[in-house]
């Protein structure tokens, strides 16, 4: 670097050339804008919220994530039925569109009622929109009693159908009761279940992975056996043989957790074999070597040296491999063999839709496969996106 | 190469070992065994339980044994090809199964080409035709298709077919055709059927396949070989299909790894929808109805097709890749 300052001959004890006495700045000669600035000092992970920000379609998924797993929070609010709230004389109701005119006059939302009819030739059901029965919506209404959370007694709802009439956006099931707030509720168990698997699998990758990864040798050769075998094996017939094995005397609460670790239990391969690979990288780095020679311990060293340097790629396949849980709980409880009916899910609310009858005489029964593919799309490019932010100095 | 074939091998037998203990764990994990639930449900019947022949039955099928006898014992009637008693059908296992096994491994074998063959050739469009329309579009698609659970695509293949064309597309073959001996005709039919379930199970494959071609064929495509070929005057057509086509293959062989449980499993579900005469039904009710032997020789056979399979895809990997059949390792 040439620094304008340049040094004294020293020979003669006089300056051969001229030295400006002006105090010197080294940050003079190349000014930071403040942007850059800014950049420069960030941490690791205000690069990484930088980087995850310009990717357009990860933010939008990470938000409508946010909506959804807030929505389960006050399901029973906004939900306009309650969960198990039958209307016998609305039995396989199809879906009322939602209005704004009637006959080009503002109303505000509201929904036509239904006039039924039971055909006596076909023995089907049949529902006509009667353009008569004009019913508004209700805004902050009381509407079907709930426990919130199972705790707080309540009644308060968003939005309620008209005194003495129907709001079955999505349709009625076989029992009258409505797919909206069926949804809504089964909203609840299906994101949670992806949440508690991963995290069994994250604890079982993360040692498991860590070990191999740490102590190689036979370790590592045993757990890459390992992981080999399970991944050879068919992940759904497995865990179907699983779930079979759950003693049906078992409650519904304990079923779902069952469930939710039996996912967890199969899934964790993939995480442990990125740890191990990241870890062997890792171990050789200097400040890892510095920490053994200072007297470390081995736990201290993973857990506080290199886990944090790849807890980033950790959480974006996390994220990446909660999707497949989703699905796997889908697939189970439609099947039969995974939660069982007072317990909701999107799997629970299929199972009815697996005779084809049923989904040709009443296709709105399939409509809880757009969450499902809502969801799992969303946590997929959620995934992507933050495996790019991972690495924010690519 | 040989070497390689023989440690290959050697490898399989510990790992299908592993797989069946596992196996048989599981199926001894419900408390309890199929004796036990029929005698429940003659007793909730009402009706009279025979508790010398229930003796005699245990007796015979070992299940008053411990748990490693009655393994060794499962074992080594699958080595000479006795897969034990189904309780539920009153029949042995291999007369149970009957040609489910054959019509699920053309089913995931079939599965297997149709995926190859469609990514290979979308695979190849989206990286040369990259950011254009139909790679966009393309791209859109295979997302779809990786969200979608193939058990869902299959109900709403149902549901079109019957309201478009007022069939049920389910089933593998001709009703007419159940039941019967193989002929010709019946072969006729089961490929006639066969393209459905095929192109169901094998959308999510065939969608990260192609994900997975394109990107490694884009990284080669950007490398300073071709630059150089392409400079040279070799044709766009070759330089694509002579060095980086090849390069960008391994990865296509060696996921069959991956991808064959994927394509299994996906096969055991969509087969109950679609009531495939595959071993996914049978078993589902092998499983509820805890048929020990039947859904044991289930698993068995359905793990055993996976391992065979990818052990088919090294050897593939192997003749394609020089470093492997030399000894390097598998580089995934």
């Amino acid at each position: 670097m040439t620094a304008p300052n340049a040094t004294t001959d020293g020979a003669a004890g006089t300056p051969s050339h001229y030295v400006s006495t002006a105090p010197f700045d080294p940050h003079e000669t190349e000014r930071l804008t403040a942007r850059q600035e800014r950049y420069y000092l960030a941490s690791q992970w205000q690069l990484m919220w930088w980087k995850f920000l310009r990717h357009k379609l990860a933010v939008a998924s990470g938000l409508i994530l946010l909506l959804l797993y807030g929505s389960t929070l006050i399901a029973e609010i906004l939900a306009p039925y309650g969960l198990d709230s039958r209307d016998t004389r609305h039995i396989y109701a199809p879906p009322q569109q939602l209005h704004l005119f009637h006959d080009g006059e503002w109303i505000g939302p509201f929904v036509y009622g239904y006039t039924y009819r039971l055909n006596m030739t076909t023995l089907k059901r049949e529902y006509a929109v009667d353009a008569n029965k004009i019913q508004p919506l209700r805004f902050f209404c009381l509407g079907d009693a709930y426990d919130f959370w199972g705790l707080v007694p309540g009644r308060f709802h968003l939005a309620c159908p008209a005194e003495g009439g129907t709001l079955f956006l999505l349709g009625t099931d076989r029992l009258g009761r409505d797919m909206l707030s069926r949804i809504m509720y089964g909203t609840r168990i299906s994101l949670t279940v992806g949440l508690i698997g991963i995290t069994i699998s994250f604890l079982f990758g993360i040692t498991i992975g860590g070990l191999a990864g740490y102590y190689g040798g036979w370790v590592d050769n045993l757990v890459q056996r390992l992981i080999e075998m399970l991944r050879s094996f068919p992940e759904l017939p497995l865990w179907m043989a699983l779930s079979a094995a759950l003693p049906v005397t078992w409650s519904p609460i304990l079923v779902y957790f069952g469930i939710t670790i039996i996912l967890g239990l199969l899934d964790w391969t993939g995480l442990a074999r990125a740890v191990r690979s990241k870890l062997l990288a890792l171990r050789e780095e200097d400040f890892c070597v510095a920490a053994r020679l200072m007297g470390a311990s081995p736990r201290r060293i993973i857990a506080r040296h290199l886990l944090p340097s790849f807890m980033s790629h950790l959480i974006a396949s996390a994220t990446l491999s909660i999707p497949g849980m989703i699905l796997g709980e889908t697939a189970l409880s439609f099947l039969g063999l995974g939660l069982r009916a007072p317990i909701t899910s999107w799997g629970v609310l299929l199972n009815e839709a697996q005779n084809i009858n049923v989904v040709a005489l009443y296709p709105w029964l399939m409509l809880p496969v757009v969450p499902v593919i809502v969801t799992v799309l969303a946590f997929n490019f959620l995934g992507d996106g933050l495996r790019d932010a991972a690495d924010p100095y690519r | 190469m040989l070497g390689y074939l023989v440690r290959r091998i050697l490898i399989m037998i510990p790992t299908l070992l592993a797989i069946s203990f596992i196996t048989f764990a599981i199926i001894q994990l419900p408390p309890g065994d199929y004796l036990t639930t029929m005698i429940a449900e003659l007793e909730s019947r009402g009706e009279a339980v025979d508790h010398g022949q229930i003796a005699l039955l245990r007796q015979t099928y070992g299940l008053d044994r411990s748990f490693f006898e009655q393994y060794l014992m499962w074992l080594s009637g699958m080595l000479v090809g006795d897969f034990g008693y189904s309780f539920e059908y009153n029949l042995p296992v291999n007369d149970v199964v009957g040609d489910r096994l054959l019509l699920t491994t053309v089913v995931s074998f079939t599965t297997i080409i149709f995926i190859w063959v469609v990514s290979f050739i979308i695979g190849i469009y989206s990286a040369t035709h990259q950011y254009s329309l139909g790679d966009y579009v393309l791209t859109f698609i295979g997302f779809l298709g990786l969200a979608t659970p193939n058990f869902l695509l299959a109900l709403v293949l149902l549901y079109l077919a019957n309201v478009y064309f007022g069939t049920s597309i389910g089933g593998l073959m001709d009703p007419s055709y159940i039941d019967q001996p193989w002929s010709w005709a019946k072969v006729g039919s089961v490929l006639a059927h066969l393209w459905i379930p095929v192109v169901v199970i094998g959308t999510s494959g065939t969608a990260s396949m192609i994900r997975r071609l394109r990107a490694n064929l884009l990284d080669e495509l950007h490398k300073q070989y071709v630059v150089t070929a392409r400079a040279k005057g070799l044709p766009r057509r070759r330089a694509l299909f002579k060095y980086p086509l090849r390069m960008a293959l391994n990865p296509f062989i060696a996921d069959i790894g991956n991808l064959l449980p994927q394509i299994v499993s996906g096969a055991a579900v969509v087969s109950v929808v679609m009531s495939l005469p595959t071993t996914g039904p049978m078993l589902l009710d092998a499983l509820r109805s805890q048929d020990m032997y039947l859904a044991g020789s289930f698993l068995m056979f359905l793990a055993v097709l996976t391992v065979v399979g990818v052990f088919v895809s090294d050897l593939a990997l192997a003749a394609l890749d020089p470093r492997i059949r030399l000894g390097g390792g598998v580089a995934r």
